[in-house]
Parts: structure tokens; sequence; C-alpha cells
């Protein structure tokens, strides 16, 4: 479904690559979590797989498609298959939460019929349903992330892409978006969701890609926020200087033991560790 | 029901930037004009030119008791002299060349002169002995006027050669140097048209800016996404061109018919048809322009 092969990104005038030879495998109907710290290149990842970025190297294939061989005329039609929601919802203020999802289905050329019938399904599938007719500002941050949702998913995408949909919202507002996610990739939809809420995270219990300075630090399935292997306080208190790439010493921990895929990660690897 | 779609977004569009879209129109509505003046300025040099070089003719002016120039000795020409010019435009050698000649002698030459001058105190300076006996002759090709010139230049009796295209020229000069500059002002003004109309396009593709990012986002091909930022542009560049037609419409009625054919009633003029067919090219070239310059823009606009 996304196959990245050694991918690279090197954006103009960055010294450091935002993705440094990344592969990863994503198989049809998974919901994987990708996890790192900011500017660690999680939505660097996502970009390349809209299609909005090219690689500097490697490639990138989504649903059995090479980016690289996409031409730029031919680039929407490949949108259409990809629904993406983002932490701060995007929604269009002079619209109703009916015409912010019906908005999609328009501008993509689908008939009236279709939208009627369509818009109010989706709707119902986010609990949204009562609400149809209400303008953004009326609702709860909750509820205009669903209308996001409802938004990305109206179309059936095959892959939904979540750019930290849950960074703006509390904890039982985040749990009811996940409730909507997991139902749509229940659905069949595949779901990427990079993330920083370790909470959810760790509830869900999927598959977890970390990203770390641009390279796959670690990839479970079934895991958690945090590697299982390496408990936080541990962590914190025994770290091993080596030397990082500006030179000076950083607390990182060596040949660290991962009970899952070790093959998927270098014995020793620069991984930043949280607080 | 994408057009449908199309068209709201253009509405949204015009209404939104209402004050933008009126300068367009004015632009466009005035350099048009501008346009279209000088293209009438040339149908009417062309119909002068048109209508008076079939009948322009060369002037052999022969000599009055009071004239010095050329073969003359304050003498009147004799019967004799007058026999000689006569002579010369019957011999072989010009004969071929000229389609008809005839000789208008005092009393036709004053008659004309206070017919075309009637009303004007000159006509009451004017006895017939000041004016000359003449020849007037209509070439075959009225270009060939060097042969007249040469045939009769130093011939006793002739006072002067005149071919009356020298001064419809000076007139066609002046109409000419008044269409360039019609059309260098026209120039200037698209010019300010066309970064207007990409300057209101941005500006309306700002204003619509999460709307043109998710449907990027979702796919809207470039042309749905483009299509009515262009026709925003064209639909007020038309509006312009369509004023500016009126206008030229307008000079024709009122300047041209009204003003001129009354004026001058000697004059030809050019009619309506020459300002029914300014205005497709007015239409074509506003069009055109608004279409050219909304693409680029949003092109731009558009590119990541």
């Amino acid at each position: 479904m996304i196959l990245f092969d050694d991918v690279s990104k090197v954006y103009r005038g960055a010294k450091q690559p935002a993705l440094s030879n990344v592969s990863l495998n994503i198989q049809p109907g998974e919901f994987v979590f990708i996890v790192g710290s900011s500017g660690s290149g999680k939505s660097s990842l996502l970009r390349l797989i809209l299609k909005e970025e090219r690689p500097s190297a490697g490639s990138v294939h989504v649903l059995g498609q090479d980016l690289r061989r996409i031409p730029a005329r031919k680039v929407p039609l490949f949108r259409r298959n990809l629904g993406v929601v983002f932490q701060d919802f995007r929604l269009l203020p002079q619209k109703t939460v009916f015409d912010n999802v019906a908005f999609t289905l328009q501008v993509i050329g689908k008939s009236q019929g279709f939208i009627h019938e369509a818009v109010p399904d989706v709707l119902q599938t986010v609990g949204l349903a009562a609400k149809a007719e209400n303008y953004p500002h009326e609702l709860s941050g909750g509820e205009q992330q669903r209308v996001a949702i409802a938004r990305a998913a109206v179309n059936k995408p095959d892959i939904l892409l979540a750019d930290e949909p849950t960074g703006n919202l509390d904890p039982a507002t985040s749990a009811g978006i996940m409730n909507v996610l997991s139902r749509i990739n229940a659905s069949g939809t595949t779901v990427l969701m990079a993330t920083h809420d370790a909470g959810i995270v760790n509830q869900m219990q999927r598959r977890v890609v970390e990203i770390s300075k641009g390279r796959i630090a670690r990839d479970e399935h079934q895991g958690g926020y945090q590697t299982t292997s390496i408990p936080l306080g541990e962590a914190d208190t025994a770290p091993t200087p080596v030397q990082s790439e500006d030179g000076g010493p950083t607390p990182i921990r060596k040949n660290v033991d991962l009970s899952v895929d070790p093959d998927e990660v270098p014995s020793q690897f620069p991984w930043e560790l949280r607080a | 029901m994408r057009l449908g779609f199309i068209l709201r977004e253009v509405g949204t569009g015009l209404a939104r930037n209402a004050s933008m879209v009126v300068s367009i129109i004015l632009v466009t509505f005035i350099s048009l004009t501008f346009v279209g003046t000088a293209s009438l300025l040339q149908a009417q040099i062309n119909e002068m030119r048109g209508y008076w070089f079939d009948r322009a003719q060369v002037a052999i002016y022969l000599c009055t008791d009071f004239s010095t120039l050329g073969g003359c000795d304050q003498q009147q020409a004799t019967t004799d002299q007058i026999r000689g010019v006569e002579a010369q435009l019957e011999s072989p050698s010009l004969q071929p060349y000229i389609e008809t000649y005839y000789f208008e002698d005092r009393e036709m030459a004053y008659n004309n002169f206070r017919e075309q001058f009637a009303g004007s105190q000159v006509v009451d300076l004017v006895s017939p002995e000041f004016l000359p006996e003449t020849f007037w002759v209509s070439l075959v090709d009225p270009t060939q006027t060097d042969l007249i010139f040469e045939a009769m230049a130093g011939l006793a009796g002739v006072e002067s050669v005149v071919d009356q295209r020298s001064y419809l020229d000076e007139i066609f000069a002046l109409l000419n140097a008044g269409s360039i500059t019609a059309v260098a002002v026209a120039a200037l003004m698209l010019v300010a048209a066309a970064l207007l109309i990409s300057t209101t396009i941005r500006l309306s593709a700002f204003s619509r800016r999460r709307e043109l990012g998710i449907m990027r986002l979702v796919g809207a091909s470039n042309r749905f996404i483009q299509t009515p930022f262009i026709l925003e542009g064209v639909v007020a560049a038309l509006v312009g061109a369509v004023l500016a037609s009126g206008a030229v419409w307008a000079i024709v009625h009122y300047f041209v018919r009204g003003y001129l054919v009354q004026e001058l009633p000697t004059t030809v003029f050019i009619g309506y048809d020459a300002a029914f067919s300014t205005m497709p090219l007015l239409i074509g070239t506003g069009v055109a322009l608004a279409a050219v310059a909304s693409y680029a823009s949003i092109s731009r606009y558009l590119r990541v």
C-alpha cells in the first residue's frame, strides 16, 4: 500500500536531511502511528506520501504507483485516493458542516445526487448528523475535527493521513476522535497518524513507527509511545555519552535491546531520549 | 453541476473584489477606447485615400498678368502657349498615360472658387482675372505624376504644376500621427490593465487561499481550480471591452456622423460599419489580454 525504499529528503538550504535512508512498508488496512519529536521528519514523511514533496533519493510507492512516475497534471487524480486531516482542522468558516464536507466532492466533480447520499452517510459515521447545518464556529474543537475527518473520509479514500489530529484537543475529546479513526480504519481504510499523544498510542496498541532525526528508530507492532524495553526512568538516569553531529556529548543509550524487529534498527543509532 | 459551481465561484470572486473589478473595467474600457479610436482614424485615412486618390488630378496652372513664377513674366498665357500645352498633352509620349483632361477658363475657375468658399469674405476680394487658367489632368495611374512634371517644366506660359495628392499627403500624415499617438497611449494603458488584472487575480486567490489549499489537497484538477479565476478576469475585461465598443459607436454616431458630416459636407467620412468592424477587435483584445494575464497570475500562485 505504502512503500518507502531507502528514501532520503534534504530540503534546500538545510544542513541535516529531513529524512535519511527511510525504508518502510505499510500493508493495506493497517493503523500506523508515526511518533517522534518535533522536527524529526514525521511531516516530511506524510508530505512525501501526498507527493507534495519529491524525495531527494530513493523511491516512494503509494497504491502501487511509483510517485516519481506520476506527471504533475495527474497528481490531482492521485490525491483523490487520499484523505488528509490536520491539527488545525482547516475548515471553511463561511460554509456549514454539510457544505464543508460536500465541497470536497464538488471540486472533484461528483454529482449532486452522489453528494446528497455520501455526505449524510459520513456525518453519521463521525457522529455529527445532527449538526449538518451548523457553522464551524458553532462547534467545539472535537466536533470541528470530526468534520475535518468526515471531509477526508467522504470519498472513501484508500489511505487516511492524519497529522497530529488530536494535538489541539483534550484527552476525552481525543478518545472520541480515535474512536472515529478506528471506525474508518475498520471499514478498510489504511490510517497513518502522526502524533505526540503518548496516552493514545499506549492505549491503542497499534503499529508504531518512531522517527528520530530523519531515521526510523523503531518499528513495533502493537507498540507504545515509548519503547517497552527501556523504562523511562532508567533511560534518563543512565545515558551513555557518544559523539553527536555537532561534536558535543549527547545522552544516548548504546546497544539498546529492542524486543521487536531488531533487524530494522542499526545496532548503534543516534536516538534522542525524551524527558 | 460543475459549470454551476464554477460560475458561483466567479460570482463570489467578483463580488468580493468589487472595487478592483471596477478599476479593471475602467482601465480596459479606456485603453480599448484608445485602440478603437486609432482604428477609426486608420479607417478614415483609408476612406479618404480611396476617395481622393482616384479623383486627385494634376493641375497645370497657366500664367496670369500677376504671376512671376515659372515661365511667366507678368504676362497672361497667350492662345499659342495654351495650344502648346494642349499639344504636349496630346503628344504620343504622354497621351497613353492620361485618362482625361479638361481646360478650365477664368469664368469657370471663378465660379468654382465662389462655390467652394461660399459664405467666406475672400469671395468678395477675388475677381476672375486673379485666377489662372488651368488644365486639369487625370492620369491612368495617379502615381505617375512625374511624367507631367517633366513634360511641363519650363514650358512657356505654364506657371506651375501641382499634384493634388501632395495636399492629401499632409492631411494623411497628420491623421497618421494622431492614430500612432492613440496606439501608443493604448499600448501603455493595456500594459497597466494587464498588471492590474494579474494583481487582482492574485488578491482574489489570496482571499480564497483556504479553499485553494483544500481543493489542491483533495485532488481538484488544476484546470478546475484555475477556471474561476481566469473567468473572473475575462468577465471584468469583457465588460470594459463592451463599454469601449459602445464608446466607439458613440464617436461615430455623435462626432463623425452627427457633427463632422454636417460641418464638412465635401469630405468623405467613415460610417457605422467602421465602428462595427472595430468591435470584434476590441472585445478580442480585451478577452485575450485578461485571459493571459489571469492565467499567468493564477499559475504562478498555484505552483509549489
